[in-house]
């Protein structure tokens, strides 16, 4: 009976999403709620097959990280499957481990790359024995769905402590609440990080949110801060201080736009994909690699092939102009874009930003307030065209930051604001395109409708 | 002329971009020409806050809110209290509107004392209450409509004597039950709207800035501003507002 369950459950789950796709709905959603009602066990089946599961989890990066992890792996030879970064509530999990499964119920892969959202860990965790849980970092970000950052980090918490001796916790080490979190688990804990002081700052940015150590409550002392929270610091009272990491990028060159080299333990590594960010990234996707067998020298390997993780970051070519086009989805991650962009010596001067403030966005768009668009004012900016479902609020936002006004030109409809920036764009040189998630959905629509690009 | 802002606590009481309201301040006090100091003070400064032409308070998370809480009631709430009654004008956002109140009852009935500034009480509550909001104002010298965002579990009610700072249009205002968001009181405003609040009702916030010259030059007047991008901001605020309803 229990065998017969599985298979329906799996089956019906199979044609639902082959439904879905031929339909052009996509979703990962129903399947897996629709197997999960007909068969409960079918997530702790299907994911004790695979010899190991990463779960991949943290506020920022999880996707760019998963897919670098899943890219290490596959290039040391191992067959991986890695879940979409829309599938990673329960149900999506469970909807990506049935779309795996062959006809006989099996996962044939090595390893399962899970990219799981941070509310959802404790559940996974138990059904899915996973031998490497990481965790990227802790932002505030779309507080609006979840309530407080406190939640997620105590989820997390939960999560982690369900795991068991054989299993390893890959964490942060410069996120003083991602490090706090290795503390009295049962599980191995690995700690990436940055050792490189060249690249500490001696104040903190606006939009930072931690300052007080996980232990004891006091306020944290940093020596210097990498961007936000992350850095280097340590607690005076009760003598807590950031672990030292196992696994460390140093000699760490920013090379703006053209990406980063770094060096770990002694081996030369490059990146395309560019900022601090994504070297925080790479760095724990290279944990995570390491912890699961892989070598240093393979790992940067396959960190240097790597291009970038599902259009979070683009490069197009339009109309004789360049398009470069960033994510930028909340107020930390904006301003690494920023940062990236406007580093000394490289500039943006054709920008276009789109904010909109659908669900995926984050409903409240008082996250604008939070990044430090004052960069912008003193540079040699040529335009702005704002767009998206709240371009206004945007516009203002510039102008209270400084930008004068009659650089910025507000263009609500995406296709409209687009053609407007191209136009404005001299040939040959970049127009920076700066979206929150559905605003970069709706848009790559229309640059696949018109040709530009490819759909995903 | 110029003006001091006394930001409270700004690098805890900082939710949802509460900053924006002293960028607003700011920058509209420069854009006339009117010379305007910015002065944070957290935990465990002793501060006179009478001396303060203008002071803001934003809202914080729980462990942010539990962190200053008694710092603000022993170092800030008397002072505070002095400042309100002595005219000045004061800003308090969500969590820190909540704290002027005479106290916060958590879901275990236990009772966290506030500064006791204003006659209002706060009661914890299981649901969240999210989303656009509009209101319309009634204030002396600020009628017609405050746009912004809510996200908030406290459930507010005013005190008799209190009068809100508007009526509801559109969301749930001080606790979703009585259609009122917010308080004023003399110069005093406390609200649960982020947005950031300020930059998108240019009105309130020269409402504000009148309201401190006033009270320190006898001035009224104030140079208008073009607000033509934030009019337009405010207007589709209550678009989209309305369409979410």
């Amino acid at each position: 009976m229990k065998r017969l369950l599985f298979f329906a459950a799996l089956y019906i789950s199979k044609i639902l999403i082959r439904f879905l796709r031929l339909t052009g709905r996509g979703g990962s959603t129903l399947p897996g709620r629709v197997a999960r009602r007909v068969y409960p066990g079918i997530l702790r089946e299907l994911a004790a097959q695979p010899r190991a599961v990463a779960i991949v989890t943290g506020t920022n990066g999880k996707t760019t990280t998963s897919t670098i992890l899943a890219r290490i792996l596959r290039e040391t030879g191992q067959s991986v499957v890695h879940n979409s970064s829309g599938a990673n509530l329960l149900s999506g999990v469970t909807t990506s481990l049935v779309s795996f499964s062959n006809l006989r119920g099996e996962i044939t892969a090595d390893v399962a790359v899970l990219e799981v959202d941070e509310a959802t860990v404790p559940i996974v965790l138990d059904e899915v024995p996973a031998k490497v849980v990481l965790v990227t970092n802790f932002f505030r970000d779309q507080l609006d769905r979840y309530g407080e950052l406190e939640y997620s980090v105590s989820a997390v918490k939960r999560g982690l402590s369900k795991l068991g001796p054989d299993a390893k916790a890959v964490l942060n080490a410069d996120d003083p609440i991602v490090a706090s979190l290795g503390e009295g688990l049962s599980a191995e804990t690995v700690y990436y990080g940055i050792d490189d002081p060249r690249l500490l700052h001696k104040n903190r940015s606006h939009a930072s949110d931690v300052k007080h150590c996980g232990g004891c409550g006091a306020p944290l002392e940093y020596d210097g801060y990498f961007y936000a929270h992350l850095g280097w610091y340590r607690c005076e009272r009760c003598a807590s201080r950031r672990p030292w990491p196992h696994l460390a990028a140093e000699n760490v060159e920013l090379r703006g736009g053209e990406g980063t080299t770094f060096s770990v333990k002694g081996h030369g590594g490059r990146m395309t994909l560019p900022g601090l960010y994504n070297l925080y990234n790479a760095m724990a996707a290279l944990g995570a690699a390491v912890t699961l067998g892989a070598s240093i020298d393979a790992a940067l390997g396959a960190i240097e092939s790597f291009e970038s993780a599902f259009g979070r970051m683009e490069r197009l070519s339009v109309q004789g102009r360049k398009v470069f086009m960033a994510l930028a989805k909340n107020p930390t991650g904006f301003n690494q874009v920023l940062s990236t962009l406007f580093r000394d010596g490289t500039n943006a001067p054709y920008l276009m930003i789109a904010i909109n403030d659908r669900i995926a966005d984050g409903k409240d768009v008082s996250w604008l307030w939070d990044v430090d668009f004052e960069v912008l004012a003193d540079k040699q900016l040529e335009f702005v065209v704002v767009s998206g479902l709240r371009a206004y609020d945007m516009a203002v936002r510039l102008k209270y930051a400084g930008v004068s006004a009659g650089k910025i030109s507000v263009e609500p409809g995406l296709p409209a604001a687009f053609t407007k920036a191209i136009a404005s764009t001299p040939q040959g040189e970049t127009l920076t395109v700066l979206p929150t998630y559905t605003a970069m959905l709706e848009l790559r629509q229309y640059l696949v409708r018109k040709g530009y690009t490819k759909a995903w | 002329m110029e003006l001091t802002l006394c930001h409270l606590y700004p690098e805890l009481m900082n939710l949802y971009g509460d900053r924006g309201n002293v960028i607003a301040l700011s920058r509209r006090c420069q854009w006339r020409g009117i010379r305007i100091t910015i002065e944070p003070r957290t935990l465990g400064d002793e501060v006179d806050l009478s001396s303060y032409d203008i002071i803001f308070i934003g809202g914080g998370q729980d462990r942010e809110q539990r962190l200053i809480c008694s710092d603000f009631r022993f170092k800030k709430g008397a002072s505070l209290k002095e400042a309100i009654e002595s005219g000045c004008v004061v800003l308090a956002i969500c969590g820190g509107y909540q704290l002027l109140g005479r106290a916060y009852i958590t879901l275990e009935k236990e009772e966290i004392q506030g500064i006791g500034a204003l006659d209002l009480v706060t009661y914890a509550g299981d649901r969240r209450m999210i989303g656009n909001v509009v209101i319309e104002s009634r204030v002396d010298g600020l009628t017609g409509t405050i746009v912004g965002f809510e996200n908030h579990s406290g459930r507010t009610y005013l005190g008799d004597g209190l009068s809100p700072l508007g009526k509801v249009l559109r969301g749930y205002g001080n606790n979703g039950e009585d259609g009122t968001e917010g308080v004023s009181y003399r110069n005093t405003f406390g609200t649960y709207l982020h947005g950031s609040l300020l930059p998108k009702n240019p009105t309130f916030t020269d409402h504000l800035i009148r309201l401190a010259l006033l009270r320190k030059y006898g001035e009224t007047e104030i140079t208008p501003l073009d607000d033509a991008l934030e009019q337009a901001a405010h207007r589709e605020a209550i678009r989209i507002a309305g369409e979410v309803s």
